[in-house]
């Protein structure tokens, strides 16, 4: 079960990923981040209430790497549990996409204070 | 001891299949942590098998098997789709993935990173792909 929700607040665009993300819902986060890279240039992750992720949720992360370095977007994942981070640590996608622990962290980095 | 589970070949039942397994290592007092990664290895392991082997059929299905005897735990995924030698699957680079945009092609990464020994039994009848791990936390 997988719920998705977003929204705009001070030219930042929020997507909040709550439940597991797995083969089955992967596609509804990958529709979300699709849409929010066709028109915003700061997107943050809320993954706070993200209780699993498997490969399906991190290939959709990882397939997004390339686009947004080519549309200078900036993407920030935040607030993962510590079970969830340590699955982007065992291939070492936590060194290919920006993770950070709190909101405030990530908001500095989309801020690009 | 040994654990049984039976699991039709559609991707709406990885919720179940991981519940099943979350519940057994439960029952033998394994961290949070690693229970998360076992979970994880049996659900990729499953996820291929229910899209791959047998197209999400399901009418089809998955047996799973769970012994653990003290500290060792194999997982058996039993089916009789077509089988898939995960042993000679050979791994793509990060690097290649990222570049190509892919958004599978990772999940048997993780599947060899998280267990100690990943074998494929082909029988006549059916297929067992055995996954091995010797629990650091029990």
């Amino acid at each position: 079960m997988i719920e998705i929700s977003s929204k705009l607040e001070e030219g930042i665009y929020y997507i909040h990923v709550k439940g597991e993300v797995d083969a089955s819902s992967s596609i509804h986060l990958d529709e979300s981040i699709s849409q929010a890279t066709q028109n915003h240039k700061k997107i943050l992750i809320d993954c706070r209430e993200l209780e699993y992720i498997s490969s399906a949720g991190l290939g959709v992360f990882m397939s997004y790497i390339n686009e947004l370095e080519d549309k200078d977007i900036r993407l920030v994942i935040y607030g993962l549990s510590e079970k969830v981070k340590h699955v982007f640590q065992i291939l070492g996608l936590d060194q290919l996409l920006t993770i950070k622990s709190t909101e405030e962290e990530a908001k500095y980095i989309v801020d690009g204070i | 001891m040994e654990y049984r589970f039976k699991v039709s070949c559609s991707k709406n039942r990885l919720g179940d299949i991981r519940q099943f397994i979350k519940k057994v290592l439960e029952k033998h007092k394994v961290s949070d942590l690693e229970k998360n990664t076992i979970v994880l290895a049996v659900d990729e392991v499953c996820a291929n098998l229910i899209i791959h082997s047998h197209n999400c059929n399901p009418t089809e299905q998955l047996e799973l098997r769970v012994n653990i005897i003290n500290k060792n735990v194999t997982f058996d995924i039993i089916d009789k789709g077509v089988g898939f030698n995960i042993e000679n699957y050979k791994e793509p680079s990060i690097v290649d993935i990222v570049r190509q945009k892919k958004k599978g092609g990772i999940g048997l990464m993780l599947v060899r990173r998280i267990m100690d020994d990943i074998e494929f039994i082909e029988g006549d009848k059916m297929n067992v792909y055995r996954l091995h791990k010797r629990l650091l936390s029990k």
